[in-house]
């Protein structure tokens, strides 16, 4: 059958599967992003101390800025150890196609951010004395969808900024503004659930919409990426 | 050759358009009731507008021209949507009733067979190279514009509503689309691959993906959070219209000439970066 | 009123600033030109 349906799965898998034994054995980037992580919480307690009135309002916006910053941080390093090595050139040259390679990364770099989520929301709660006054759970779902927004783009705008100087600066400058319409829907979905005034039900909506679009323009044009010397 | 002698010609005609412009702006035009003079930036802020955003779309097209043309089977794909989109507007324009407020089905019909228009002049008279050329100046000059766009609008809201900048539909997709494509020439500039004008056509279509997301998720957020409307819609005075107009046209003139302008730098700077290449090429190594 | 002629004022020394940049790029560019043409 056609090679390209039969190995996706398995080279994104292997891909996937590789990068995440290579972060668990070495953890350096995962402690970096950690700690980083950690000090942006505290920084963002100590310029923003609301009672819990008013955090209810704010959290939103100041938590995805948060997870924002621990994305880019993570998204930086999505090919740092791809061109030590030399194995972006191994991978062009290889059958397999450019889309397994993007989604192995992007999945990837989706379970770090979720993984510093996970432990930075805890001390957000504490912080800011959180809690949620509307349906609480929709806040996995909006969690999940905006952090794949956020890496699905990140992902290839990292790739994108392979070739250029000043490489770090470049992947945010890139970002941040195809991510506007992401991260408003993300931000008013959050408060719409801490604050329990309004319905998320349309955030949800455009953050899927958002996501379908860009996920499938990523995979169509990651090949020109790749290729890009 | 003519070229050449056509261009302070038509720079001679945009001044004088821009004067007379400027007069009727000025002068001529008749006062608002209720804003005033200051209602005035209207004849520059609405054509700098328009203006910029012809200049981004001119950029789209070329930025998925450079992409398609590399391959023949997208490139037919590509040429048959656009016949389809244009086919369908004018379809749509008649058949759909009534239609979102202020289009008209003239309008519709002409815009759809326009941007089919557009696609294949730029098609026919630009080849691939010139395409990423043409890509870079609608890309800057879009730029411009656009800025003066956030500019005076700004200085025109706040006498007028007090405020300098709300987060509406219109002022919100505005500034992401230039934030969009300023990260856009900020690529261009620094990167160093030699497939610069691929990520960069890559980058635009993102945006123009982008935008039409922004101004639907800005539109949502304004009728869950009520918000001062500007410029809201509502007949113009005929009068009005007239000086908008001759304002766009002079402004789409001048556009026309800077955009040449530039061109015309941009295909020189790469004849001599092509130039420099051969020469390092060709030249003996000097003795160290 | 001001913000009228402000605007407009506005308007105009963005363009300047821009064609003067192009100026400067054309002048740079005939430079180069030259020395390469010796």
């Amino acid at each position: 059958m056609s090679k390209t349906s039969a190995i996706p799965s398995g080279v994104t898998g292997a891909t996937l599967a590789k990068d995440l034994r290579l972060e668990w054995r070495s953890k350096d980037a995962i402690n970096s992003m950690l700690f980083f992580s950690l000090l942006v919480v505290v920084v963002f307690s100590f310029s923003f101390d609301p009672n819990a009135e008013e955090s209810r309002q704010i959290a939103g916006g100041l938590v995805w800025v948060a997870f924002l910053f621990a994305a880019v941080v993570a998204l930086n390093q999505t090919w740092a150890r791809e061109l030590r090595n030399q194995v972006l050139d191994a991978y062009r040259v290889s059958p397999a196609p450019a889309n397994s390679l993007f989604l192995a990364k992007a999945l990837g770099n989706f379970i770090f951010v979720a993984v510093l989520e996970i432990l930075m929301t805890p001390l957000f709660i504490m912080f800011y004395k959180l809690r949620a006054l509307g349906p609480a759970w929709q806040l996995l779902p909006i969690a999940a969808l905006g952090t794949w927004a956020l890496v699905v783009n990140g992902t290839f705008f990292a790739a994108m900024s392979l070739r250029t100087r000043s490489r770090e600066i470049m992947l945010p400058l890139l970002l941040f503004p195809i991510s506007i319409p992401a991260l408003l829907a993300m931000v008013n979905a959050t408060t719409a659930i801490l604050t329990g005034e309004l319905s998320a039900k349309f955030w949800i909506v455009l953050l899927s919409t958002y996501n379908v679009v860009f996920t499938i323009v990523c995979l169509l044009l990651f090949e020109l990426v790749l290729n890009a010397e | 050759m003519t070229m050449r002698r056509l261009f302070p010609i038509f720079g001679l005609l945009t001044a004088v358009l821009l004067s007379y412009a400027l007069y009727e702006a000025l002068v001529a035009a008749p006062t608002e009731q209720t804003m005033g003079n200051v209602q005035r930036i209207f004849y520059y802020h609405v054509p700098s507008a328009w203006t910029a955003f012809l200049l981004f779309f001119i950029n789209f097209v070329c930025s998925i021209q450079y992409l398609v043309r590399s391959n023949p089977v997208a490139d037919k794909v590509t040429n048959w949507t656009v016949i389809a989109i244009a086919i369908a507007a004018c379809v749509a324009a008649f058949v759909i009733h009534p239609l979102p407020q202020g289009m008209e089905p003239s309008s519709v019909a002409t815009t759809g067979l326009a941007i089919a228009g557009l696609y294949f002049l730029i098609k026919k008279y630009f080849s691939r190279e010139r395409v990423d050329a043409l890509a870079v100046v609608s890309a800057e000059v879009g730029v411009v514009f656009c800025t003066v766009v956030l500019v005076t609008g700004p200085l025109w809201a706040r006498p007028v509503w007090g405020i300098w900048w709300t987060w509406d539909v219109r002022l919100t997709s505005t500034l992401v689309l230039w934030l969009i494509y300023i990260s856009y020439l900020m690529l261009r500039r620094f990167s160093t691959s030699g497939q610069t004008p691929v990520l960069a056509a890559a980058l635009a279509v993102f945006g123009a993906l982008d935008v039409p997301l922004v101004y639907f998720s800005i539109w949502i957020f304004r009728t869950q959070h009520p918000q001062p409307v500007i410029g809201g819609g509502g007949s113009i005075d005929p009068r009005m219209l007239q000086v908008l107009l001759i304002n766009w046209l002079a402004f789409l003139c001048f556009a026309g000439l800077v955009c040449w302008s530039r061109y015309r730098l941009e295909i020189l700077r790469r004849e001599l970066e092509e130039t420099q290449a051969l020469e390092a090429l060709l030249e003996p190594r000097s003795p160290r | 009123m001001n913000f009228l002629y402000a605007a407009y004022a506005a308007t105009w020394i963005i363009h300047i600033v821009y064609l003067g940049t192009l100026v400067r790029r054309y002048q740079r560019l005939s430079k180069e030109i030259a020395e390469l043409k010796k």
